[in-house]
């Protein structure tokens, strides 16, 4: 059997499920110690595969994301480009989220259950600015929405202000 | 600071820890990712920057209390066999033992805890906790995040929560997971239609080495895909119920196949018991196959219980760089196969047939007070 990334012998099969299909895939000595799927219980395997096989449905990784590129965009912080994006598929730096934030919010979506994090938050004062910041979009974003009478999407925000707000304390 | 030996001459905390042996949960695991403000991340920047991000992240690290005289070492003053021990032991990741000078791995003394310095992102975080134990495992961990953010500042994002190299990491940078041992779901045919169940809810499933839904070892991890969107509580809660449910999927499916099919399960053990104590050449394949059944046999009571940590130690001893460890010289596949037998039989040297215990064969396993090993 053929390695489904090149055209040499596969000794690694993987099977997982995507989108509740079963998938297999197959992959030679290299290209599973490139893509580090021969650790069995290894981390990185949900991101490798996220693309499973070429041609599988499935979503789509970073790298493979079509993106407009930006006109040759770089990041000021570390000279990072789009193609570069297309090329190893990871960011530069954490400022690249800044510089290609309207590709990131293409990407996000569909990769995630949502597209805003509403998880744990630095502690300090650090934690404090950032939890601050996001309830003043929050709240703009709230007086939009029931300004165009969205009122479902409003009950949605408030409660996020409010899970803030309660962390704050 | 703890040299490699030290480290690795003791199985793992979660290895032996006192697990509900009979569960169908092996280990749980919890991962968080974190990259330095400022930084490039370890992929993008040069070598120097590597460096400087280092130097800043190891001694916050190794100061760490649960971290105090831990395993700590670039991976370029590490040999291969001993990377790969790590990577077997599944105390680094393959990623990281690729790695050079300018990345490290510090590893608490007991290998509950390790962190990998200038992986993919700058902080690869993780703990690793016997049976299911992921609420646990994640609060030890975070606690250990916390006590660093006094001392790192980390990139962080309002909206999109913790920056990550990989976007697929965003908002938590939480991968939760746990290994689980499903032989009776898969002797009795029902692995696929749990495992779809599982992957629709969105969480990833997968058997390792196997072809079609059948694993090799019977062994499959289940862990969440998303990061963004949802707190580490509902994440874990979610994988925790979902976990609970497959477990009780796998007791269940246990029980039915004693109950309909006896002879079919005591002739698959016995088959496992001869090879295992009577190859001179087995290859790891051969022999995770045959001690997946050894402990599906140890569960349903036709050995002594400890023969679940006994084949749970050996399933980690049998790998190659192990062996390889074990004997100190560089073998090739073929003596691989015969030391690896030669290990299997050593441990399993006192372990009595399950015909001994062939009244299983007439009366059904019931509760624990019906345990006949002694
Ligand atoms: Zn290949
Ligand atoms: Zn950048």
């Amino acid at each position: 059997m053929k390695c489904d990334f090149c055209d040499k012998k596969a000794t690694v099969f993987l099977t997982q499920l995507v989108g509740g299909k079963m998938e297999k895939v197959c992959l030679c000595d290299g290209c599973a110690k490139e893509r580090g799927v021969t650790d069995p219980t290894g981390f990185s395997l949900a991101e490798v595969l996220l693309g499973g096989a070429p041609g599988s449905p499935g979503p789509v990784p970073a790298g493979q994301v079509a993106v407009k590129t930006g006109g040759g965009k770089t990041c000021p912080s570390c000279g990072f480009s789009l193609e570069d994006l297309q090329r190893v598929r990871r960011f530069g730096c954490s400022d690249c989220y800044r510089t290609f934030s309207a590709e990131v919010g293409q990407m996000v979506q569909g990769m995630h259950k949502g597209t805003s994090h509403a998880g744990k938050v630095p502690e300090g004062l650090m934690g404090m600015q950032v939890r601050q910041q996001r309830i003043e979009e929050l709240r703009e974003q709230l007086e939009q929405a029931i300004a165009s009478e969205s009122y479902e999407e409003a009950a949605g925000i408030r409660d996020e202000i409010q899970n803030l707000t309660e962390a704050k304390a | 600071m703890m040299r490699f030996s030290t480290l690795i001459k003791h199985p793992a905390n979660w290895m032996t820890g006192g697990r509900e042996s009979r569960g169908a949960v092996l280990t749980s695991r919890i991962r968080l990712a974190r990259n330095l403000r400022g930084h490039s991340f370890p992929g993008w920047a040069k070598r120097g920057e590597r460096a400087a991000a280092l130097d800043l992240m190891r001694p916050a690290v190794e100061e760490l209390a649960p971290m105090k005289n831990a395993f700590s070492q670039e991976l370029g003053d590490l040999g291969p066999v001993q990377k790969q021990v790590l990577v077997e032991r599944h105390l680094i990741s393959r990623e990281l033992a690729a790695r050079g000078n300018g990345s490290a791995a510090v590893i608490e003394r007991r290998q509950t805890f390790s962190l990998m310095l200038n992986e993919e992102d700058h902080l690869r975080m993780q703990a690793i906790r016997s049976g299911l134990q992921l609420s646990e495992a994640y609060e030890a961990l975070s606690a250990l995040d916390t006590e660093l953010e006094d001392k790192l500042e980390f990139a962080f994002d309002a909206k999109l929560g913790y920056l990550t190299a990989c976007p697929s990491n965003l908002g938590t940078g939480l991968r939760a997971s746990a290994m689980l041992h499903l032989p009776g779901l898969v002797l009795s045919d029902k692995i696929g239609q749990v495992l779809q169940a599982v992957n629709k809810i969105g969480l990833a499933v997968r058997g390792i080495y196997g072809e079609g839904t059948e694993s090799l070892g019977n062994l499959y991890q289940i862990s969440n895909q998303s990061t963004l969107g949802e707190s580490e509580e509902t994440i874990i809660r979610r994988l925790e119920r979902v976990i609970s449910e497959v477990s009780m999927h796998e007791q269940n499916a246990r029980e039915k196949l004693f109950e309909d099919d006896p002879e079919m399960v005591a002739d698959k053990i016995g088959r496992a018991y001869g090879v295992l104590r009577h190859a001179h050449l087995i290859d790891s394949k051969e022999a995770l196959t045959h001690l997946s059944l050894l402990r599906f046999g140890a569960i349903l009571d036709f050995f002594n219980e400890d023969t679940v940590a006994l084949c749970d130690t050996l399933l980690m001893d049998i790998q190659p760089a192990h062996l390889q460890l074990h004997t100190g010289t560089k073998l090739s596949p073929e003596e691989r196969d015969s030391i690896r037998a030669e290990i299997v039989r050593s441990r399993l040297q006192s372990l009595d047939s399950p015909d001994n215990h062939s009244d299983k064969l007439e009366a059904k396993p019931e509760s624990d007070s019906d345990n006949p090993g002694d």
